[in-house]
């Protein structure tokens, strides 16, 4: 295969031959033959000398990875929640009897495959796809017939209509951060004036806290990247928004990219890193090009590269590192395993990565969000900054709405603000539960919409979807499970088997094998999944579950076939292959479903 | 004042007797263990059926209907029902056929083998039906606790027994539940 020859030497060289590109590399060839055959692996491992199991086991981790022919046509339909609400999986269906292909198969004639793949972050606009890897957005019957047509006709995707491909920002209200009107490197100029040591002061002051989930304080975390011992500091902006209902990230990076890119600037100047990455996931990249140009105008402007606004000694750069398809590698450790070409398996901590991150080197990580907001601590200072908000969460926070309301989309609002609030506004007049911070946040039920935003009260990374009366909060949390089960990165037994079993017991009781000892079971698998799991991932993995077994347990209950114990599948229909072949229907040929013990 | 004699039940469904054999491992803790219980149906004892007992032990899964009859009699009539082993726990060996559909296996068996010729399936009422999948005991019964090891060690088995005579919740240490 001399082409496939030529075509890994050539990205391979492009990368420097440095394995910890290897999975910059990977999807990179995989863009140009379609899948990454077996051959193939041993070439890239040969050329970055490299194991051929780290290739194939780095190939394997990526659910964007393939190591066996795709459709021409790869058609992924998101699989949030808020997704199935909005009929997802009768569109997929139908699109996949129109093209005559099983969900998850190849069609024969190699043209189309079509399955389901994790929330693309559409859910303001949705039911979603990923089409050869671009978003199409506001599926309905109407465009299912029309890409069926397409890909009937073989039409590139390319050529297909751009309307298809439209995503929108939503804004619906605008504060601090959304209203700014600040100029590329204005916050830089605020920043670099007050000097290094100045700059972290107000960081201080700020009191600003992480937007990606654990609301860790941003300035005690940069202190310790630039206390720490080596001079190769790294920074790092966590885009990787994986958290089924979220996208405000997106929004970030589609209309204000300059902010993020001046927020890991002033992290820079702050702990005199050099080196900037940006871990972008891969359903984000269709931003890819449009992010390469920012970073582009910025060096222009001489806002990136060696002294940056005319001060000798502050360079910065930044890089992009796609991602492919991992909820994990938001986790901060996975991430910095991805960017170095590994798989994204959680690390020990400690030590954190403040100290030993990237490739062992002192390395903020920070979410896409949280370094926009250092620009507004620049230009207004931290103790302005700090005026917004409550007192152990200042500023405002960008919600992303979605699910049953009149206006989903982005919603900024100072901390502090209640739940009934954000519902009025986004005219959800039915709303019976939210689910606040993703999959993996809190499920938020009618009797406490008087809460607030706040890492006090209701903390959230952002996803707010809403469920109105008519939603069955079984279904809710069991789209989660399926959710946890398919991303656990199966590093650890607990999460790896625990996030299995959960999805056992709920698939068990919505086929209506359900039993009261179920519940207990269920009960016992999430406290194991809580205390033993190795990273966050596992150890929120059964909050959904909690959360509705307490507030929703009668969606739990009506499921039950029998208070004592319940088979979880048909023991009779069990046997009908066999009397079938054996021409057999005596008794002894069948099993009583209801002869149970009592026990 | 001595304590009446707990009673013990132990069958082997779709398993290889490894597990039995393993039981027998416990060696000269077998003098301890008849002082202290008594054993009911078993392939010890020979008794067909079960009757009410304190400790019922299932080695092997679920491969056909005898197996859940069985299996329903053991639950019916043990306070307290242990899976012992990999089979009785995940299915095991036997499960390896669980992604073969259960006629091409029968058939390939009983009339394509080698040096068969103008075989058939048996279709005798005697003969149990299969399962069209192995299932783990847990699937048909409520199981109260669950020995792991294919097959777990006689020390394993003796602590476990040991642990539930006495009354203690059992708790395998590392060293017992340590494979590799
Ligand atoms: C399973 C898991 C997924 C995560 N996903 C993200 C993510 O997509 N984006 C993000 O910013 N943080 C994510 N986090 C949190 C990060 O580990 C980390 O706390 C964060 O990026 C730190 O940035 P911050 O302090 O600015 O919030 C995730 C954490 C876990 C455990
Ligand atoms: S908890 Fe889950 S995601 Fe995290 S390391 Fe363990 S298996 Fe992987």
């Amino acid at each position: 295969m001399p082409g496939i020859e030529r075509c890994v030497s050539e990205i391979v060289t492009r990368h420097g031959a440095d394995p910890s590109q290897l999975l910059q590399i990977l999807i990179q060839v995989q863009d140009v033959i379609g899948y990454l055959p077996a051959d193939c692996l041993s070439l890239i491992a040969e050329a970055l000398d490299l194991p051929r199991a780290r290739v194939e086991g780095v190939a394997g981790f990526y659910s964007f990875l393939h190591s066996r022919p795709v459709g021409r046509y790869r058609i992924l339909f998101s699989d949030n929640i808020t997704d199935r609400m909005l009929g997802a999986p009768a569109l997929m269906q139908a699109l996949c009897s129109k093209l005559w292909v099983e969900p998850g198969k190849l069609s024969e004639d190699g043209l189309v495959s079509i399955t389901t793949t994790s929330c693309t972050g559409m859910c303001d606009q949705g039911p979603a796809a990923l089409i050869n890897g671009r978003p199409v957005t506001r599926l309905d019957h109407r465009r299912i017939n029309e890409i069926a047509e397409l890909v009937r006709q073989q039409v590139p995707v390319s050529a297909w209509p751009a309307a298809f491909f439209n995503v929108e920002d939503n804004i619906r209200r605008r504060d601090a951060l959304l209203a700014s009107t600040a100029a590329p490197g204005d916050a830089l100029r605020a920043a670099i004036r007050v000097g290094r040591e100045g700059w972290l002061t107000e960081m201080e002051r700020s009191r600003l806290r992480g937007r990606g989930g654990a609301g860790f304080t941003t300035a005690v975390k940069w202190k310790a990247c630039r206390d720490a011992d080596g001079a190769d500091k790294v920074i790092v902006c966590n885009a990787d928004e994986g958290e089924p209902g979220t996208f405000k990230d997106r929004v970030l990076l589609a209309s204000h990219a300059d902010l993020v890119f001046e927020g890991m600037t002033l992290a820079a100047w702050a702990t005199g890193a050099q080196k900037g990455f940006m871990y972008l996931r891969g359903e984000y990249r269709y931003l890819l090009e449009h992010l390469q140009a920012v970073l582009e105008r910025r060096r222009a402007a001489g806002l990136l590269g060696a002294g940056i606004r005319g001060q000798a000694g502050f360079d910065f750069d930044i890089d992009i590192h796609l991602g492919a398809g991992a909820y994990v590698c938001g986790e901060e450790t996975a991430l910095l395993e991805s960017l170095e070409g590994k798989r994204g398996t959680p690390r020990i901590r400690p030590p954190f990565p403040v100290t030993h991150g990237y490739l062992g080197r002192p390395t903020v990580v920070n979410n896409v969000e949280t370094l926009a907001k250092t620009t507004l601590v620049a230009l207004e200072g931290g103790e302005a900054f700090a005026a917004t908000g409550t007192a152990q969460s200042t500023g405002t926070k960008l919600l992303s709405v979605s699910g049953d309301c009149a206006y989903p989309g982005i919603y900024e609002y100072p901390f502090g603000v209640s739940i009934e609030r954000v519902l009025e506004d986004c005219g959800a007049s039915d709303a019976q539960a939210v689910q606040a911070g993703g999959a993996s946040g809190v499920l938020i039920a009618g009797y406490e919409f008087h809460r607030r935003v706040a890492f006090e009260d209701v903390p959230t990374a952002g996803a707010f979807m809403v469920f109105d009366s008519g939603r069955d909060a079984f279904e809710i949390a069991r789209n989660f499970v399926d959710f946890f089960a398919h991303e656990s990165c199966g590093f650890c037994t607990p999460c790896r088997v625990g996030t299995s079993l959960l999805k056992g017991y709920m698939d068990k009781l919505a086929s209506g094998h359900g039993a009261k000892p179920d519940l207990a079971d269920i009960e016992w698998v999430t406290r194991l999944l809580k205390n033993a799991s190795h990273c966050g991932l596992g150890s929120s993995a059964p909050n959904p579950v909690i959360d509705t077994l307490v507030k929703f347990r009668p969606t739990f209950e009506r499921r039950l076939e029998s208070l004592h114990f319940e088979p979880a599948f048909d023991l009779d229909a069990a046997l009908a292959t066999a009397r079938r072949i054996t021409g057999r229907d005596d008794a002894a040929a069948h099993l009583d479903r209801k002869k149970e013990t009592q026990r | 004042m001595t304590r009446p004699k707990l009673r013990i039940a132990t069958t082997s469904l779709a398993g290889c007797f490894g597990c039995h054999m393993s039981f027998l491992d416990i060696d000269e803790h077998l003098f301890e263990l008849v002082e202290l219980v008594e054993f009911d149906r078993s392939p010890l004892t020979d008794i067909k059926h079960c009757g009410p007992c304190d400790i019922g032990l299932i080695e092997g899964g679920v491969c056909n209907a005898e197996n859940v009859h069985v299996l329903r009699e053991f639950r019916n009539n043990c306070k307290t029902l242990i899976a012992v082993g990999a089979c009785a726990i995940n299915g095991g060996l036997p499960a390896q056929r669980n992604h073969l559909e259960l006629g091409a296996c029968l058939r390939e068996v009983y009339e394509f083998r080698d040096g068969l010729s103008g075989g058939q399936v048996p279709n005798d009422p005697e003969l149990p039906l299969l399962l069209d999948k192995v299932h783990p005991i847990h699937e048909v019964v409520r199981v109260d606790y669950f020995i792991p090891g294919c097959p777990p060690s006689g020390p394993t088995i003796w602590k476990f027994l040991s642990d539930l005579i006495a009354g203690r919740t059992p708790r395998l240490t590392h060293s017992l539940m340590h494979f590799d």
